[in-house]
């Protein structure tokens, strides 16, 4: 047996359903042993994107991503996928080949350093020098991805040790580290003195992040809001862990976020953070916003306490077992008067007025996603696409995934092919810019190849159009380096990638063309045409 | 504000340049760094001296402990520790200044392990502020180069 067998032995160890990957020589030897598994090899189109299906499919079913590429070029072109997983905290096992043991160190053809490239974006790297560490460094890389706060895990195999013969497989069973033991249940004390603070609190609010669906308390948190009339917003990783629809959900915080989420903030008296970082984009004065507040942070990883606010009382724990433990406790505490303002922010005046031979995004992100499935999973990019998304979107018991923490551009078409791939009968929605879009549209071969449907639709304004409106609102309208003309033309595009094609620019036909759009049974592309002077700055709810 | 961690980490190819990387992404500052083997050859142990403010502090041990290869991370300010700096001096001397150079390291409990017609090594092993000391007094004298541990340090026995 050699190491590669071994390594695919330890996927099938681990229930891998799905590899994500690219060839290349360093990474062979790996893939010729896959071949001998059940388990599914899809073929990206760029290593990148290996990462982000990778974290679509684990976003999508909770287990860890897993994708695998080759040395060098390969290995570097998926560090964007690596550090966006990582910025998000999503589960990844990540495999690169990588040159002989006896060449590393000498600048040989396709040799990086790759798990000293990683290493700031990485939960763990490990570089097997021995093909007897494998089973090891699989066991932990696994349990070390999808425990604690999750995130990237890096394995770096030389070519050498994929060959390498080996008596006998055995895989671990359990995890034997003493470096590496995460706090799940929160310190009961802790969640007491929060619950004496909830019980003298007039306007409590709980800000839920992405840290909620990681630790699957959705339904913990949701029966606690319920129980206790607690209002909710979240941050842009949090959409959907309520229903958006839901009364107590006031809605997505921070620079982009809706109005009354953030009053919500700015106005409570209590502040109970939960899988949410405080970062930059979500709470920009964090020392200022939490002044005259009592702040219960709780967040499995005790680095992010503290970090950017100090909390009056901080909980380290899984939100899971922490909200579990909540409910342990009886308490009443009345907050309809609270919760009856929240509601009245709700219809402040708002309103959008787009030109005449231009879809309202706003408009339509909300028509299209209220016309998706009830467990529809609609991915959004990056840009003003995504924000228009956050603010509109209908997430009823589906997801809602968007790359909140790095921003990564191109996003949205791996994702959602990672979620397809996760889970075949239920409804995918990528949703895009013409700049994100482009950076990724080589993966729709992919839909074709693995015979997938998800829909694709692109906010067309020929610009990019965050960064245009950044220079509208702070450089005197210099748009300089975001024009992009009206190439591919998205028609033929979708005829050479065989997928159906709509186009919609007449208000009137929304309605049907999104329903066409969703009931066609292969993939399918929309292109909605946009004001390209549309901007989401000053534009409400 | 100084702070004095020390940090048990496994002896693993990669681990220094892994807690030295977190230093400099995190833009913490290191005043200086000490690594050498424990009693157990598995396990390393890194002295390192850094300042910052309180959250800066903080993070610093919360972040030290996220990495999978750190063991155990014990802070301690200066004056709950013994602290102490091994430095060698190489100096240029001549005859004029040969025992201005002698007493200098008289008064400092220095001493005087190499010499040839016009160099001399000089060792002091002292508390940081001393070897600080030392520099500043042989400062007139000619400095050809200079190697030193960096802060070397344990909590106080009575802390414990």
């Amino acid at each position: 047996m050699t190491g590669a067998d071994v390594m695919a032995k330890c996927l099938e160890a681990e229930n891998t359903r799905v590899v994500f990957g690219y060839p290349g020589v360093a990474i062979c030897p790996f893939f010729d042993a896959m071949s001998n598994t059940d388990i599914d090899m899809v073929l990206v189109r760029t290593e990148q994107n290996a990462g982000h299906m990778a974290s679509g499919y684990a976003r999508s079913t909770g287990q860890v991503g897993v994708c695998a590429v080759t040395s060098g070029p390969g290995a570097t072109n998926l560090l964007t996928g690596i550090a966006t997983a990582y910025a998000d905290s999503i589960p990844l096992v990540c495999i690169s080949g990588q040159v002989e043991t006896d060449q590393l160190g000498s600048d040989v053809f396709q040799e990086a350093d790759v798990t000293g490239a990683a290493e700031s974006f990485v939960k763990y790297s490990y570089l097997i020098k021995d093909v007897k560490d494998i089973p090891r460094a699989f066991k932990e890389a696994f349990h070390i991805a999808n425990s604690g706060r999750r995130g990237p895990v890096l394995i770096d195999v030389p070519a050498d040790i994929q060959k390498a013969q080996i008596q006998s497989f055995k895989y671990p069973e359990e995890v034997s580290l003493r470096t590496y033991k995460p706090t799940v249940k929160g310190h009961i004390q802790q969640i007491k003195k929060a619950v004496a603070e909830l019980t003298k609190a007039k306007r409590p609010l709980i800000c839920a992040g992405g840290g909620v669906f990681l630790s699957d308390a959705q339904d913990e948190l949701q029966s606690f809001v319920e129980r206790h009339r607690i209002p909710l917003v979240t941050t842009m990783m949090g959409i959907g862990v309520l229903p958006t629809g839901h009364e107590l959900n006031f809605g997505m915080i921070g620079n982009n976020g809706c109005i009354q989420a953030t009053r919500a903030m700015s106005e409570c008296d209590m502040l109970i953070m939960v899988g949410a970082r405080v970062a930059d984009r979500a709470v920009k004065q964090p020392d200022l916003i939490m002044e005259h507040k009592v702040l219960v942070h709780i967040d499995v990883d005790p680095a992010e306490i503290g970090k950017n606010v100090g909390p009056t009382i901080p909980i380290v724990g899984d939100a899971k077992y922490v909200f579990k433990d909540f409910d342990t406790i009886d308490f009443d505490i009345d907050t309809s008067e609270w919760v009856d303002t929240l509601k009245g922010y709700r219809k402040l005046p708002g309103g959008r007025k787009v030109p005449e031979g231009y879809i309202d995004p706003a408009d339509f992100v909300k028509s299209l996603s209220t016309a998706m499935d009830e467990d529809a999973i609609y991915v959004a990019d990056v840009g003003q696409n995504q924000i228009w998304s956050c603010r509109n979107v209908n997430v009823k018991k589906g997801r809602f995934f968007t790359t909140g923490g790095m921003g990564t551009m191109g996003y949205a078409i791996p994702a959602a092919i990672g979620a397809k791939i996760a889970d075949k009968k239920r409804q995918v929605v990528a949703v895009c810019g013409d700049g994100g879009f482009q950076m990724s549209m080589c993966e729709l071969a992919v839909l074709k190849q693995e015979e997938l449907s998800v829909k694709v639709v692109v906010l067309k304004n020929n610009y990019l159009g965050m960064v245009r409106e950044f220079q509208h609102f702070n450089l005197n309208d210099n748009y300089e380096m975001v024009d992009l003309p009206d190439y591919p033309n998205l028609k033929y595009l979708a005829k050479a990638y065989d997928m159906d094609y709509i186009r919609l620019d007449k208000k009137e036909e929304q309605a049907d063309a999104i329903k066409d759009f969703l009931s066609e049974k292969g993939s399918a592309l929309m292109e909605v045409v946009i004001d390209p002077l549309d901007t989401v700055r000053y534009a409400s709810h | 504000m100084k702070k004095i961690y020390s940090v048990l980490v496994e002896n693993r190819s990669g681990v220094l340049s892994k807690v030295s990387g977190l230093f400099a992404r995190r833009c913490f500052n290191i005043e200086s760094l000490a690594v050498g083997e424990t009693d157990d050859p598995n396990v390393s142990v890194m002295t390192i001296v850094s300042s910052g403010d309180m959250r800066t502090i903080e993070q610093i041990e919360k972040q030290l402990n996220k990495k999978l290869d750190v063991i155990k991370v014990k802070t301690f300010d200066e004056d709950m520790s013994i602290c102490r700096e091994l430095m060698l001096l190489k100096v240029k001397y001549n005859k004029s200044n040969r025992r201005e150079i002698m007493e200098i390291c008289d008064a400092m409990k220095a001493e005087i392990v190499d010499m040839s017609r016009n160099l001399m090594i000089i060792q002091i092993c002292d508390r940081p502020e001393r070897t600080k000391m030392l520099i500043k007094l042989l400062a007139q004298v000619s400095i050809v180069e200079i190697a030193r541990t960096g802060t070397l340090a344990l909590s106080k026995c009575e802390n414990e």
